[in-house]
């Protein structure tokens, strides 16, 4: 059923970025001179893995499940409250600033809205040529011009439109400009916070074309976030699956759409809308009930329980654990975790 | 910027030298959009009409001003009207009232610049301290402002005539230190809001020090709202500084024309001579119009929504 095999156990590349435990809690303050804490926002609670070279690992959950702080977190633009994450050998949790600038310039970022993102005052030259004035060493100064023009066109847009202004381009062009200064410094990571989320559908396909094309060139890792499962799969080569703050399952690609084992992620996948109408009436139909609970105040145990129509007294009393449960050797966060065959719309 | 002999980028297909292609910058999209607004040119002619009477005010008045050598003609009863000599009349202290006009405009524009400058110059450098900064400055700068904002600006207008002497700057103070808190909170909340923006987010990813992000990204990004109150600010100015007059707060130098005691003298007179409120009133009322028109253009036309 996958385009990709399910032997497809390519070798991976080394570990390039290694999250462990990271741990980002917001304080939830009470006045307004003299400010006391009364609690935490646990946005990111505990969430492990690594990310191998050229691999792109696919990021899944619904609004508020910390899936764009845990971006912001690795990137070092929220200061991690716990955990490690170590990029390219180095620890980024407790480096002083300066040195955290210099070792982050190895992870960039592409955001959601195209509009929202780049500077309007700036020409596309200026914006994607401002990495170079503050890292000199990438390109010496009477070269710019030159280096700029090539980002241009190594993400599809005319190197002839470089003093443009960004509201001259449309949304996908927008993105393609974001892209060209992500890549600017030569990172090897790139984090993508729903970078098609915002764009025509027709859009996003070539956006999509262009990460897996320069992924292909540059030998780039990407963490791909998104709400879209579709797209999702479409370029993760594996997938983990958050809710409230933590991974619930993680493997690859097709072990996740095809064999989901943790009522979660089972949930998420039989919504996904699909095109066959003879399939359409075989698929399970998962509904949850109830929103949400708040990441303030998160439930003991098992943070899905209030939730899953699973739910038994050891959820309650027992955090389950992300490790291998069934056949399939991925990782999941469940006590009851069996495969069930959701029929989704991929492929 | 030195744009160099346009180079060839190295992707293949692409033989040709590609020409720079022009863009058009957010400022002068404005500024096309300003030009074809009718209420922009409205606002700006009038604006324009002041700023060159209020300049040229020597050359185009008649006479001297306030000079009282036509006090004789001036009855308990009644003021002498529009004539050739004198094209508005006289006011009730027997100077030209076309005269006391347009050096009126002079004060108006010296005491509105000056205030607005001030207010937006000490209300700017706390807004930027507060948005760029942020935390406990913020806070500290942010109560200050508040505490302020408390204070009734007339109150502070007599506090200020009270400790330096009624006087054309305490004027101007007191015009000014009611505009601070205006242009603190304006600037601190856009920059508050640029701050929270993808581009900014982007530009500390790429090690761009906070200073640079400040003041090369979010501070020119939060400024037209400024610009556009401080235009506005100076039509409220101009009406402040009329209404301290009437309230006998203003200069104390009754030689100095100045629309808002023209507003006072006239009071007596309203019943016989309604014209001598009505020539005043109508400057302020207009002048006022103008700059109001070309601020609302102006808001419209740096309004980033029109730029898509």
């Amino acid at each position: 059923m996958s385009h990709r095999a399910v032997t497809d156990q390519t070798p991976r590349g080394e570990v390039v970025l290694s999250v462990r435990d990271a741990v980002k809690h917001f304080p939830l303050t009470h006045g307004i001179v003299f400010q006391k804490t009364i609690g935490h926002v646990r946005a990111v609670d505990g969430v492990s893995f690594n990310l191998h070279r050229g691999e792109t690992l696919g990021v899944v959950g619904e609004s508020g499940c910390g899936k764009s702080t845990l971006s912001r977190t690795i990137m070092g633009l929220e200061r991690a409250t716990g955990g490690s994450i170590i990029l390219l050998g180095d620890e980024l949790v407790g480096l002083k600033e300066k040195q955290l600038r210099k070792v982050r310039r190895n992870v960039q970022i592409i955001f959601q809205d195209p509009y929202a993102s780049l500077d309007p005052r700036m020409t596309v030259g200026a914006i994607v040529g401002e990495p170079f004035d503050i890292h000199p060493d990438v390109a010496p100064k009477d070269d710019r011009r030159r280096r700029v023009q090539e980002l241009l066109d190594l993400v599809g847009l005319n190197p002839e439109h470089i003093n443009r202004y960004p509201h001259q381009f449309s949304g996908g062009q927008r993105q393609r400009i974001g892209i060209a200064r992500a890549l600017a410094l030569r990172p090897q990571i790139i984090v993508c916070d729903e970078p098609v989320s915002a764009l025509d559908v027709s859009v996003q396909a070539q956006v999509i074309n262009l990460l897996e094309r320069l992924q292909d060139e540059l030998d780039l890792s990407y963490i791909f976030v998104a709400h879209d499962l579709s797209v999702v799969r479409h370029i993760s080569d594996r997938v983990a699956v958050m809710y409230l703050g933590k991974i619930v399952e993680i493997g690859d690609e097709d072990q996740i759409y095809e064999h989901p084992t943790h009522p979660y992620t089972q949930a998420l996948l039989s919504a996904v809308p699909v095109p066959d109408p003879e399939l359409r009436g075989r698929r399970t139909e998962i509904v949850l009930e109830g929103d949400v609970p708040s990441p303030a105040n998160p439930p003991s145990g098992c943070r899905f329980r209030t939730r899953c129509w699973k739910a038994q007294d050891i959820c309650a009393a027992e955090e389950p654990p992300l490790k291998a449960r069934t056949s399939s050797a991925h990782l999941s966060a469940c006590h009851f975790a069996e495969e069930l065959d959701v029929v989704h719309a991929t492929q | 910027m030195s744009i160099a002999a346009p180079t060839e980028p190295s992707g293949a297909g692409q033989p040709t030298p590609v020409a720079d292609v022009a863009g058009e910058s957010l400022l002068r999209g404005a500024w096309r959009r300003l030009r074809r607004s009718p209420l922009a040119i409205a606002g700006a002619a009038i604006v324009l009409v002041f700023v060159v009477v209020a300049l040229a005010a020597p050359l185009l008045a008649p006479y001297e001003p306030a000079s009282t050598q036509w006090a004789g003609l001036v009855t308990p009863q009644s003021v002498p009207g529009p004539a050739t000599d004198h094209l508005l009349g006289l006011d009730s202290f027997g100077s030209d009232m076309l005269t006391q006009l347009i050096y009126g405009a002079r004060q108006s524009l010296i005491v509105g610049v000056v205030s607005t400058v001030l207010g937006l110059s000490v209300g700017a450098t706390l807004g930027l301290a507060a948005g760029g900064f942020g935390g406990k400055v913020d806070t500290i700068v942010m109560r200050l402002v508040d505490v302020l904002l408390s204070i009734p600006s007339l109150l502070l207008a007599v506090s200020v005539a009270a400790v330096i002497g009624q006087s054309q700057l305490s004027v101007m103070i007191a015009i000014g230190v009611a505009q601070v808190p205006v242009f603190a909170r304006l600037l601190r909340g856009s920059m508050m809001l640029q701050s929270k923006s993808d581009y900014v987010l982007a530009a500390d990813a790429l090690g761009i020090r906070r200073r640079r992000i400040v003041m090369g990204h979010v501070l020119p990004n939060s400024m037209g709202p400024t610009i556009v109150q401080a235009t506005l600010a100076l039509a409220t100015a101009i009406i402040e500084v009329a209404a301290l007059s009437f309230l006998g707060l203003g200069d104390g130098d009754p030689a100095v024309a100045e629309w808002g005691r023209m507003l006072v003298a006239a009071q007596e007179r309203f019943g016989n001579d309604p014209r001598l409120a009505v020539y005043p009133g109508v400057c302020i009322a207009i002048t006022a119009l103008g700059f109001t028109l070309f601020g609302e253009a102006l808001r419209e036309a740096l309004d980033p929504r029109q730029r898509r």
